[in-house]
C-alpha cells in the first residue's frame, strides 16, 4: 500500500484516485465555497478582538516545564492523534545551549525514559524543554492561502479545518511558519491543534492544560479582565515566537530565551 | 426573431443558439442545482464549528472527580501533588463519570511511571524534585514508600542549598562558611516559587564589602575579618572582580 494515494505517478490507478478524488469534492462543495469566497466583501477576521465576545490566548510558562510529556500523551488521547511518534498537535522540544554558542532542538519523543545525553556533558550552558504548538495566529498565513477555503477562523480567535472541504493539497502544511501542521494519515486532511474546541466551547480546559502537572500551560479568555490567562499576562515578561511574521500569534510565552524566536 | 438570425451567416448563427443553450444551462445548475450550503462558505464553516463542538470529550476535567472520590480528593489537596489534575496520571475518565462500574481509569503502578517526571533530567528546571531511577531504591515500587496523593520528600529542603547545591558545597569550605545566604542577597519569597523570573539580589557596591572587609568596617562580629584600605586596593575594581565571593581566596 503506497503511503500517498498519488504514488502511483501516471498509473491507471493513480489516475483513478485523483478523479476520485477530485470529483467527491467537487460534490462536497468545497471548491466551489472556496472559490465564491472571494465575492462577498467578507470582514477580515483576527483584525481586533471583538468586544463582548470570546478571545482565546493561550500561556506557556517555559521556565515550569518538565518535559514529561504528558500533555503530548492527554493530546493524542484527547484528539484521536495517530499514535506514531512523528503525528503533533502539540510537541515539546528540548533546546541545549552550548559553550561554543551553538544550539541544538530536539523533539522529545512521549514516553520514554529521559535522555541521560545531557547528564554529564561539560560543554552544555543550559538546557531546558519549550512547549509548542498551533499559534491560532490572529492573522493566520494558513487561511490565507487554503484554496478551497477548508481553514478558517471562528468568531473566537481558533483556527479550525473543516475536514469536510479539505482536499489534503498540503498548502496550509507549508505555509505556516510554526510548523503546526500535519496531514492526518486516516483522514488524508490537514490536522492542527484547535485549542480543544469542542471541549472549551463546554467550558473545559484543553487537555493539555488539564493534566500539566505544573501549571506550565494557561489558557483562557484574552477579553475577560479577571481570567488566569489575563493574569498570566500581565504578570510575566511576555513573548511570542516569531514575532517579526506578523501573524500575531496568540500563544504567549514567558520566561522564553532569546534563543528561541 | 427569424429576421435577427437572417443577419447573420448560417453556422454563425447555428453558434448563437449553441452559446445561449449553455448560457441558461450553467445558469440553471448555478442557481438552481447547486444548494446553498455548497456555495456559501459560511455555512460551511459553521457547519464545520458544529461537528467541531459535537466531538466526544475524553478527559472530564479536575472538578468532575471530587464529587465521588472526595476522601483523595481532599487528601490531595494539601500535597505537593494539589496543582496535578487527577486524570495527568490515570489518564482520560470520562467513560468513567458516565458508567462508574464498567469503565476504570488506569491506576500506574510500575515503576517507569513516576520517573517520567521524577527522573533526573539536567533540562528540568532547578528546584522540581527529581531522583536517579537506576540507583533510587531499585525494584521497589513508589507507592511503597510515598503516597502518591500526598507524596513528601524524605527531608524538607534546606533554604538555598536544595538547588544551588554546588554553591552551597564550595562555601562550605571557605572562609565565608560562617555567613547565611541572606547575610548577602535578599531573597524574595516568589524566588522559590519562579526561580528564573524572581532573582534574588546580589551586592552591586565596594562599599557592601568594604562593611566587614574595610579598614573603618563598622561590622564588629568581623573584628577578625582581613583588613583592607578600600580607597587604595583595587580602586578600579569591585571586589567579585578579583574574588570569587562563596570562596574568597587571599595570599597570604
Amino acid at each position: 500500500m503506497p503511503l500517498s494515494p498519488f504514488a502511483g505517478g501516471g498509473t491507471v490507478n493513480g489516475r483513478r484516485t485523483f478523479l476520485r478524488g477530485f470529483f467527491s469534492v467537487l460534490l462536497s462543495g468545497g471548491a466551489i465555497g472556496g472559490i465564491l469566497k472571494i465575492l462577498p466583501s467578507k470582514a477580515d477576521a483576527g483584525e481586533a478582538p471583538p468586544k463582548g465576545q470570546n478571545w482565546y490566548g493561550f500561556g506557556v510558562s517555559v521556565d515550569k516545564c518538565i518535559g514529561c510529556a504528558r500533555c503530548m500523551e492527554a493530546c493524542k488521547s484527547e484528539n484521536n492523534v495517530p499514535r506514531e511518534p512523528f503525528f503533533f498537535r502539540t510537541w515539546v522540544e528540548r533546546y541545549i545551549l552550548r559553550k561554543n554558542g551553538t544550539t541544538t532542538v530536539k523533539a522529545i519523543a512521549p514516553n520514554v525514559e529521559p535522555s541521560p545525553e545531557t547528564a554529564s556533558d561539560k560543554s552544555i550552558l543550559r538546557s531546558f524543554f519549550v512547549p509548542k504548538l498551533c499559534n491560532q495566529c490572529a492573522s493566520p498565513p494558513c487561511v490565507q492561502v487554503c484554496p478551497v477555503g477548508a481553514t478558517f477562523q471562528t468568531k473566537d480567535g481558533v483556527v479550525l479545518v473543516n475536514e469536510n472541504t479539505c482536499i489534503g493539497c498540503r498548502y496550509c502544511i507549508q505555509a505556516c511558519p510554526y510548523g503546526a501542521r500535519y496531514l492526518h494519515p486516516g483522514t488524508r486532511t490537514a490536522d492542527k491543534c484547535t485549542f480543544c474546541y469542542h471541549r472549551i466551547s463546554h467550558g473545559l480546559l484543553p487537555a493539555c492544560v488539564e493534566v500539566c502537572p505544573t501549571q506550565a500551560r494557561v489558557f483562557g479568555d484574552l477579553n475577560a479582565a479577571a481570567s488566569p490567562m489575563s493574569r498570566f499576562l500581565r504578570m510575566n515578561k511576555i513573548h511570542v515566537l516569531k514575532p517579526g511574521l506578523n501573524t500575531e500569534p496568540k500563544v504567549y510565552y514567558a520566561s522564553l530565551d532569546g534563543e528561541v524566536r | 426573431m427569424g429576421k435577427f438570425f437572417e443577419r447573420f451567416p448560417d453556422p454563425l448563427a447555428r453558434l448563437i443558439v449553441v452559446f445561449l443553450a449553455m448560457l441558461v444551462v450553467g445558469l440553471f445548475v448555478v442557481i438552481v442545482l447547486i444548494p446553498k450550503p455548497m456555495k456559501d462558505v459560511q455555512m460551511q464553516w459553521a457547519d464545520a464549528v458544529k461537528r467541531e463542538q459535537a466531538r466526544p470529550v475524553k478527559y472530564a476535567g479536575f472538578r468532575s472527580c471530587g464529587e465521588c472520590h472526595d476522601a483523595l480528593y481532599e487528601t490531595k489537596k494539601t500535597g505537593y501533588h494539589r496543582d496535578l489534575s487527577c486524570e495527568t496520571c490515570h489518564g482520560p475518565a470520562k467513560g468513567h463519570t458516565e458508567d462508574p462500574d464498567n469503565v476504570k481509569p488506569v491506576i500506574p503502578v510500575e515503576r517507569a511511571f513516576c520517573p517520567q517526571c521524577h527522573a533526573y533530567d539536567p533540562s528540568r528546571p532547578r528546584g522540581f524534585p527529581m531522583i536517579n531511577p537506576v540507583v533510587h531504591n531499585p525494584l521497589k515500587s513508589c507507592a511503597s514508600c510515598h503516597n502518591p496523593h500526598d507524596p513528601k520528600p524524605p527531608t524538607t529542603p534546606r533554604e538555598c542549598s536544595a538547588c544551588h547545591g554546588e554553591i552551597a558545597r564550595t562555601k562550605a569550605v571557605s572562609h565565608h562558611v560562617q555567613l547565611e545566604c541572606t547575610t548577602c542577597h535578599k531573597t524574595p519569597q516568589q524566588h522559590k516559587v519562579s526561580p528564573r523570573a524572581v532573582k534574588p539580589t546580589k551586592p552591586q557596591t565596594r562599599e557592601f564589602c568594604g562593611k566587614c572587609h574595610g579598614k573603618e568596617g563598622k561590622d564588629r562580629m568581623a573584628k577578625n575579618a582581613p583588613k583592607i584600605d578600600l580607597a587604595e586596593h583595587g580602586e578600579k575594581y569591585v571586589c567579585w572582580q578579583c574574588h570569587y565571593p562563596h570562596s574568597p581566596e587571599v595570599e597570604q
